[in-house]
């Protein structure tokens, strides 16, 4: 038997996931389309007063991006808890930490790019400012994977249960309170034509703590609810 | 030492030991409760600027230190459970929860009300307020993880997990909490200056503070018992509480 090393594990955990979601559209359409609805709600029940819609859009964005993320989170594990595959990757020879950095990464490819995609669009139907457009990508550049990372926590330790996504949004949601706090207040902060490189760097300095810890808790996590 | 430790944590030792400190911890968290209050409500002169309505602060503040306290101490337990898989803390780990729960609570609704008076409204977006509310939630989600696993050896560790990750985000998201309400609005509501707190003030506080940590033990031996029970209800030492009957 062929042994791969921990980098073609990487690899090749990265493009199977990524395969599996491009086979099944609805997966990362899902919550895309839960995205654009949300923000769509907002306008029909505040009103469209431009400059009311302009100031929260910010905000808005926001909420919605953490709601679209949460819902496609249990995708993370769900159909490899179910046909047994995630019991294999725990008993491989890789550590697990590294196998859960590949699944998350995808599952950012798959449910937090398109948001960035799509974001600057929905930005200009709420009227926010064009320079705060480059900080809303940034923000969403480096807070979506966080909300990945720290989500996948609260996934593998409810993955086994029956009704484990009632209780996720428990889990996680007081979790993701500092990103929304600094993403929505850099582009606030952009749209008032402050310098917002404090919140920046703040934002990336939680990437690097979720990235180096939330995939051994998730490890850890995914270890007891395999038990 | 550590076997001294290891034998006291016994479920059967726990549960006899904590069985005989109950009503001494019942007799001092009386002694304590009865002079911190008579101390607060009475001893205590009112404050120049809040007059008598400050006296929430004996229940307000030793709730909210309590609330941070516990949640430490869960997310210790936290480490031992996953380290050493030790019975009891996973049992104290799961008791300590509601009761945190309450504390955070109970902060919260005082506060609430002490800011009605003083602030002229029930809630500001302040960031103790809303960091403790958001503590409120992790204290929530605690439990329900912990209801939503069948298997409670396997839950205590889930929640061991939780309480640790938590842990670590409580003091990011008090900062965040922070900074984000300093960039908002100004201080519009001056509060206590805590070290310039006159002494006779002071001292029903930490005395209120202490009564509360007892009362915590106390009530965490109480529940302790029950949930030890109730797991090891097959066990023989259960048994033989029951005057040697098998269950």
């Amino acid at each position: 038997m062929k042994r791969y090393s921990l980098t073609q594990a990487f690899h090749y955990l990265l493009k199977r996931d990524l395969t599996l979601s491009f086979r099944n559209r609805a997966e990362f359409a899902n919550p895309l389309l839960f995205f654009i609805l949300v923000i769509t709600l907002f306008p029909l029940a505040i009103g469209a007063e431009p400059v009311l819609l302009s100031r929260i859009a910010p905000g808005i964005i926001w909420v919605a991006a953490l709601l679209a993320a949460m819902l496609s989170l249990d995708s993370i594990f769900r159909s490899d808890f179910d046909d047994g595959s995630l019991e294999q990757l725990l008993l491989s020879a890789h550590p697990m930490p590294v196998l859960v950095l590949a699944k998350v990464t995808a599952h950012w490819f798959v449910t937090g790019l398109p948001l960035l995609l799509v974001s600057p669009v929905l930005a200009v139907m709420l009227g926010m400012p064009s320079e705060a457009q480059g900080t809303l990508l940034l923000t969403i550049l480096i807070g979506t994977p966080i909300l990945s990372l720290i989500g996948s926590i609260g996934v593998a330790l409810t993955v086994g249960l029956p009704k484990g996504g009632i209780i996720l949004s428990l889990l996680i949601l007081p979790l993701y309170v500092p990103v929304l706090i600094f993403a929505s207040s850099a582009i606030e902060g952009a749209a008032g034509g402050l310098d917002v490189s404090a919140q920046l760097y703040m934002l990336l300095s939680f990437l690097f703590l979720a990235v180096s810890l939330s995939p051994l808790a998730t490890a850890a996590a995914l270890k007891i609810s395999m038990n | 030492m550590f076997l001294w430790f290891h034998k006291f944590a016994s479920p059967p030792h726990f549960y006899r030991i904590a069985g005989k400190w109950i009503p001494w911890l019942t007799a001092l968290l009386l002694l304590l409760l009865v002079t911190g209050l008579y101390g607060g409500l009475v001893l205590a002169p009112p404050d120049y600027q809040q007059g008598d309505s400050y006296r929430i602060i004996f229940i307000h503040v030793p709730a909210a230190w309590m609330s941070l306290f516990i949640y430490v101490a869960m997310a210790f337990c936290g480490i031992v459970v996953i380290v050493w898989r030790m019975k009891l803390a996973e049992v104290v780990l799961i008791c300590s929860a509601p009761i945190g729960a309450s504390f955070t609570f109970l902060a919260l609704a005082t506060g609430s009300i002490w800011g009605k008076p003083m602030w002229g409204t029930w809630w500001v977006w302040d960031a103790r307020l809303t960091s403790e509310l958001i503590l409120l939630f992790l204290y929530l989600g605690v439990i329900g993880l912990h209801n939503a696993i069948e298997d409670k050896r396997i839950a205590a560790r889930a929640v061991a997990i939780l309480a640790i990750v938590g842990v670590i985000n409580v003091p990011i998201i008090h900062y965040s909490v922070e900074w984000w309400n300093s960039l908002h609005q100004g201080p519009t509501v001056t509060k206590f200056d805590k070290p310039s707190i006159h002494w006779s003030m002071l001292i029903p506080l930490l005395l209120m503070a202490l009564a509360f940590q007892v009362y915590y033990v106390l009530a965490l031996f109480q529940s302790c018992r029950g949930e030890l029970l109730k797991r090891e209800r097959n066990s023989k030492w259960v048994a033989e509480l029951n005057g040697g009957d098998d269950v």
